[in-house]
């Protein structure tokens, strides 16, 4: 079990990567200049309700383990925000990219 | 007690990194952070291995946060200006850990290590060298902190709030959703508990809410503030967060936080259960 509560490690998606039975969003924030690091990355459900957040890579990655359904990632950057929608409707990886202008 | 005694803002912080009796203290789990760049003068407590004893699942007895804090170089006259990462959830528990230990000049950097990031001012890799003290704490004072037969005692007697996320809270989700979904103990919460999550307390960039939305939110959620309250997560920091807003923030005077939480709750044999999203019903 984990016994803390800081995220691991934000590291890229890999294409056909296998779960097992975890609901897995994950992607990548960018910027004007392509992958952006950094950015607070904030879990919303269909509510706009928080679920989590984390600090994406310096590669600008970041990924949740989310109960299955509709779901808001909404990424915060000193440079700006940006937001983006994904169905995760059950186990798997399910990507998505935030644009931050 | 008003915001401006237990809050300071990223600006204040800025304008007062090297006056003389305050000390700037980055807690976090994950201190890799701290090494990638902190505010300047900022000195490191690791939640995981300096704040929890190494052998038992308890906090360093009295001896050891003397120890601790001396080491740091953190006198008693001190301001300590408490902010991390999580949106503040460790600061929240080392403040709260401070208080339990008769430390009462603590202030927590409103919004953490975030909104000073999302500000853009400046992080250091440089490491103070702070001379050490001879730091003395006084006992810990337990009105502030909830033991599990209190808890158990305190079903639909006391108030009970659930700050973890609906999802922890109905039991779909055993841990936050930035965590795998490993965790071993039964899922769900402690019957009677309403659930109000910590980020409802919180504006996106950290900040706390204001004293007046806090009430409004315990107020919409059931909370009878005439009761005793005792609030809980998993490992017992998303609750210090709760603890700050509702003792520290809106003044309410008896509030525990119950630091062994989900973790230790949801493993007990024999307690009562319940699964589903109508807390408080």
């Amino acid at each position: 079990m984990t016994d803390g509560c800081g995220a691991p490690e934000q590291s890229a998606v890999v294409t056909g990567e296998d779960t097992g039975d975890q609901v897995v969003v994950a992607g990548k924030v960018t910027g004007g200049e392509g992958a952006l690091g950094g950015a607070y990355v904030r879990l919303l459900n269909a509510d706009g309700e928080f679920a989590g957040e984390v600090q994406a890579s310096p590669e600008g990655d970041f990924r949740f383990y989310a109960a299955p359904g509709e779901w808001k990632v909404r990424a915060l950057h000193r440079s700006g925000n940006g937001e983006a929608t994904v169905d995760a409707a059950g186990p798997g990886l399910h990507q998505v990219t935030i644009a931050v202008a | 007690m008003s915001r401006e005694d237990v809050l300071v803002t990223t600006q204040w912080a800025e304008e007062n990194l090297n006056t003389p009796g305050v000390v700037f203290a980055e807690v976090d789990e994950d201190t890799t952070a701290y090494e990638g760049g902190h505010i300047p003068g900022a000195v490191r407590i690791d939640w995981k291995t300096e704040l929890q004893d190494q052998v038992r699942r308890d906090f360093v007895d009295k001896a050891g946060f003397e120890k601790l804090l001396s080491a740091k170089g953190i006198s008693n006259d001190d301001l300590v200006v408490l902010y991390g990462g999580n949106n503040n959830w460790f600061a929240a528990y080392a403040y709260w850990y401070f208080k339990l230990y008769g430390h009462d000049k603590v202030k927590l950097l409103d919004g953490g290590r975030k909104k000073w990031e999302l500000d853009g001012r400046d992080l250091v890799k440089e490491v103070p060298d702070r001379p050490a003290t001879d730091y003395k704490a006084a006992d810990q004072d337990l009105s502030l902190r909830a033991f599990r037969d209190e808890v158990v005692d305190a079903i639909n007697t006391k108030n009970l709030v659930d700050v973890r996320s609906p999802d922890e809270f109905s039991g779909k989700l055993l841990a936050p959703a930035h965590l795998p979904q490993e965790s071993a103990q039964r899922a769900g919460h402690i019957p009677s508990a309403l659930n109000v999550p910590w980020a409802q307390t919180a504006n996106e960039d950290g900040t706390f809410k204001t004293a007046d939305e806090l009430k409004e939110l315990y107020e919409e959620a059931g909370l009878d503030t005439s009761k005793a309250t005792i609030a809980y997560c998993r490992i017992g920091e998303r609750s210090s967060h709760t603890w700050f807003a509702l003792h520290e923030l809106m003044g309410l005077k008896d509030v525990k936080n119950y630091d062994g939480s989900w973790t230790e709750y949801g493993s007990l044999v024999g307690v009562p259960v319940e699964t589903g999203s109508n807390g408080g019903n």
